[in-house]
């Protein structure tokens, strides 16, 4: 389809704005603009048909099952959505007097006393803005405490060999050198690996639990036992929380800081990459250096914005983070509250296990024991044997209207294919899926050239990456 | 209590049962005795859809929503189209995930090559990602751009929005690094001063703002220059309003362009969710963080759009990635990308000229007040510092009375003075009543 620049027409436009009402100012030459951008000059008729054009070629939640695994792609209620539109929040702006914005304080210190119970948490922000930006928070956290307690020796953090891009990335970014720890043929990390990995250089330890081929590890207790006793802290990657929401808690587990996804767990949608929110949690221990402000009971009925924390580690984004999002998730756990925060994690791990069940006469688990909210399909000996991979799999779900489960991850799985259907799929759903896989095995036997081929259906087919990369067209090459 | 698991009791006690297990409990066998809660959580009961959304309302009327609004600060009132909320409220925009499936993700895709597009044109860069989270961390992020082992030393004016100097400040203790702040003179960078802290062996980057916290327009290109010369690469943080008629980064010598995307479409939203835009120089485009759209063919040669350039990326490289980025702040940059298409080039200079209009009668208006005058003489865009005569807080509490957000009481060296702003939204009506009601307030 054409782009919003082939569809630009030389004097074209929307009437937006009002003609000036005093009098024009005008700047310097030096400073003015000499070009105009080359911005679309186009009618609100084209903007809204060509978004339509766009949005018809998107596939969401709301259009299909979405099984990404790690993604939690659960059904975003359009509550959420109407709360956060109401004008008395996106309205407000942010630098308001405190007296003014009561209500917006009061939504971030609810929020923030439902979560600490739900995770087992002292304290939390809301100012980093997705998963990866909470990871980078709470390893300052870490930093910050090892620092004041003049404790520079330690360098290291632990990051389990099945753990997501991110946690090593984010351990990189906060300064430190990252051991991979492997894991077991269980899937879950090797205790005695850990054991020697952990020292006095051990800044800590990031974990994600249930981990990302769906397990919860069950040596958890004597992992962050570990990892403590070698002075390092542990740390919790969230993002597979729903499966434990209400059941277990990372705070009993040990863990002294965590992050959540709320646009996973928490039902906020993802709107296409973002705009996430990635609040972290802490122990006691690691309150002091929380990064301001931070919202709170202001003792007298009220609220206050703190900006007095003397070993803060300062401001990792601007004022108090994707506030909307949080407004949403609110209003999701406001929704589901005590019994419906369990049964959210309950429905997600019955629905994994009867999805996993169903498929697993013809395929086969990366590890063949219960699942949690996610199982991991591994499809190495059909590419062996019928020279089909985890890739043609998930293109030839796409055919059937399904969106594909994570692909090729976690590492340490041959031709994996990540599952995660979530509690808001129902019976019907997860039985057609189970269809669509189990057909798509039977192509993989009597035509794996039809899978290769796959998807027919799609508003466009399969892509050539290597040229995208190779040679990069980053950016609409205006005709002259 | 509200729920969205749609199965219904017989059913889940069916399924359990398929698979040989009799209750819930069964599911959470993995879990070691001691980690389990064994308790209702701590929380309030759940409610449905009716209560939820009242008890939201409940909280959202404890805000004064101002019906007029001078103030500015890194977030600002600018008028949003109609259509920017309705095209990006489609529940398939809203809804999808981070593009990974290209043949089912063509329109997110495409939204984002186009907005890359105009970044690109609007900050006369060579190459936009799909965004970041917002315009402190786009400027921290392009820092870590254009660090190495050798060159470490980040500069910043202090004449930069503090929450971005702290946002800069936090990321420079992440990886180790220094941050030099430059001084300000007279409301702009002391470009003097600059010169002689330039460490030519170890500067790694300069940051200046355009306009920077206090309104005023720096000299962008000597900043350039200076940073230039010594080897070190020049970070632009800009508002993309002024860029409807101010020189573009791309024209006065920067290597990065950032900026805060808010005021393209985005509500105020008590400060989020926000959009961070990123340029940079065709040179550095392997350095950029975060996602980068770019067109490719089908295997039927038909044009189509994908995430590229993925080994800069976490997912692939690890610890060896560009930035830990992931999630993005894809839907603010389509809001930017439908308000910058529904404004036009002519559109988005109206609202800049605009802004500035109104900001510039504003200040003389306050200026025929005694002890208003402006605190610099450069030139501004569309916010200015002036001094009060009266306690700025208690003259903000008094326009707040009528329904007005006044301008912002400063800190610091400014302590006593207020930072005024104003966009396309303040008629000239709005700013007589507030100067007659500051008048009154001053001179009682």
């Amino acid at each position: 389809m054409k782009l919003i620049f082939e569809r630009s027409i030389q004097g074209r436009g929307c009437a937006i704005l009002p003609p000036c009402d005093v009098p024009v100012t005008s700047l310097p030459e030096a400073m003015v603009r000499k070009e105009p951008p080359k911005l679309p000059q186009v009618g609100e008729i084209d903007l809204s048909r060509h978004y339509t054009q766009l949005m018809k070629q998107t596939h969401g939640v709301n259009d299909g099952f979405y099984p990404l695994g790690s993604c939690t792609m659960k059904y975003n209620p359009r509550v959420n959505e109407e709360a956060a539109a109401l004008p008395g929040f996106r309205r407000i702006h942010p630098l308001q007097p405190e007296e003014t914005v009561q209500g917006c304080l009061e939504v971030l210190v609810t929020a923030e006393e439902l979560l600490c119970e739900i995770t087992g948490m002292d304290r939390m922000t809301f100012q980093p803005a997705a998963g990866a930006h909470g990871e980078l928070t709470g390893l300052l956290l870490i930093k910050a405490y090892h620092h004041h307690r003049q404790d520079t020796a330690r360098t290291k953090i632990l990051v389990p060999d099945s753990a997501h891009g991110t946690n090593p990335a984010s351990a990189a970014m906060a300064g430190y050198q990252v051991v991979s720890i492997p894991s077991g043929p269980d899937g879950c990390v090797d205790v005695e690996a850990l054991r020697k990995a952990a020292g006095p250089d051990t800044a800590g330890l990031m974990l994600t639990n249930p981990n990302t081929v769906g397990l919860f590890d069950r040596n958890i207790l004597e992992i962050t036992q570990i990892v403590h006793e070698a002075g390092g802290l542990c740390y919790y990657d969230g993002a597979n929380l729903n499966a434990v929401m209400g059941i277990a808690r990372p705070g009993d587990m040990g863990f002294d800081v965590v992050h959540l996804n709320l646009h996973k767990t928490f039902s906020t949608p993802h709107g296409g990459g973002g705009p996430g929110s990635g609040p972290v949690g802490c122990k006691e221990l690691l309150v002091p250096y929380l990064p301001i402000p931070l919202a709170q009971r202001d003792g007298a009925g009220g609220y206050r914005l703190d900006w007095d924390r003397p070993l803060t580690i300062g401001a990792v984004k601007d004022f108090y983070g994707n506030f909307l999002v949080v407004a949403r998730a609110l209003t999701y756990i406001l929704t589901l509250g005590r019994e419906g925060i369990p049964e959210a994690a309950e429905n997600a791990v019955l629905n994994c296990n009867y999805l996993m069940t169903r498929l697993k006469d013809v395929y086969d688990m990366a590890f063949d024991t219960g699942c949690m909210h996610e199982f991991v399909i591994t499809l190495a000996r059909q590419k062996k044997e019928l020279g089909v991979t985890a890739m043609d799999v998930a293109k030839g779900l796409l055919d059937h209207g399904i969106h594909p489960p994570t692909m090729y991850f976690p590492l340490i799985v041959e031709e994996a294919l990540m599952v995660e259907p979530t509690e808001t799929e129902s019976r019907e759903t997860l039985d057609e899926a189970a269809e669509a896989f189990h057909e798509i095995y039977r192509t993989a036997l009597s035509d794996p050239e039809l899978l290769h081929q796959s998807p027919l259906h799609t508003p466009v087919r399969r892509l050539d990456e290597v040229a995208a990369a190779r040679n990069p067209r980053l950016q609409y090459h205006f005709p002259d | 209590m509200g729920s969205y698991v749609p199965s219904t009791p017989a059913q889940r006690q069916q399924m359990l049962e398929s698979m040989g297990l009799s209750s819930m409990e069964d599911l959470f066998r993995q879990l070691p005795e001691e980690v389990l809660l064994r308790r209702p959580l701590n929380i309030p009961s759940g409610c449905c859809e009716m209560e939820a959304l009242g008890k939201m309302e409940t909280m959202a009327a404890k805000n004064t929503v101002f019906s007029s609004i001078f103030r500015g600060a890194g977030a600002y009132d600018h008028y949003i189209p109609a259509i920017v909320k309705s095209v990006t409220s489609k529940e398939e925009f809203l809804t999808a995930y981070t593009p990974y499936q290209a043949e089912i993700s063509q329109g997110v895709l495409q939204s984002i090559f186009e907005y890359q597009t105009m970044i690109c044109q609007l900050t006369a860069m060579d190459v936009s990602n799909a965004s970041v989270y917002d315009g402190a961390t786009a400027a921290a992020e392009a820092a870590a751009m254009c660090r190495d082992r050798r060159r470490t030393v980040t500069y910043a004016s202090a004449a930069c929005r503090p929450m971005t100097l702290r946002v800069l400040e936090t990321y420079c203790f992440s990886a180790g690094t220094p941050l030099v702040l430059i001084p300000e003179k007279e409301g702009r960078t002391d470009l003097e001063a600059l010169k002689e802290l330039m460490d030519p062996a170890a500067a790694a980057c300069v940051y200046l703002e355009q306009p920077n916290f206090y309104g005023q327009l720096e000299e962008m290109e000597k900043a350039a220059g200076i940073a230039h010369q010594a080897g070190a690469k020049f970070i632009a943080g800009c508002n993309p309003i002024s860029l409807g008629i101010l020189t573009p980064p791309g024209e006065y010598g920067a290597d990065i362009a950032v900026g805060e995307g808010q005021p393209l479409g985005l509500p105020l939203s008590f400060g989020g969710p926000y959009l961070g835009f990123m340029a940079a120089k065709s040179a550095l485009t392997r350095k950029l963080p975060g996602r980068i759209v770019g067109e490719t063919t089908d295997v039927d040669g038909k044009r189509a759009f994908v995430l590229t350039l993925q080994a800069r990326e976490q997912h692939i490289r690890r610890e060896k990635a560009s930035s830990n980025i992931c999630s993005n702040q894809a839907l603010c940059a389509m809001t930017a990308a439908v308000y910058l298409s529904a404004m036009g080039a002519q559109g988005l200079a109206q609202a800049a000229a605009l802004s500035m209009s109104k900001a510039h009668y504003l200040a003389a208006e306050l200026e025929k007040i005694p002890g208003f005058q402006r605190k610099h003489q450069g030139e501004f865009f569309h916010e200015f510092v002036t001094g009060s005569p009266i306690e700025p807080e208690a003259l903000m509490k008094s326009l707040e009375k009528e329904g007005i957000l006044g301008g912002l009481p400063l800190n610091g060296a400014y302590k006593g003075c207020i930072l005024w702003c104003c966009t396309e939204k303040n008629t000239k009506a709005q700013i007589d009543r507030l100067v007659s009601i500051v008048k009154e307030v001053a001179e009682k």
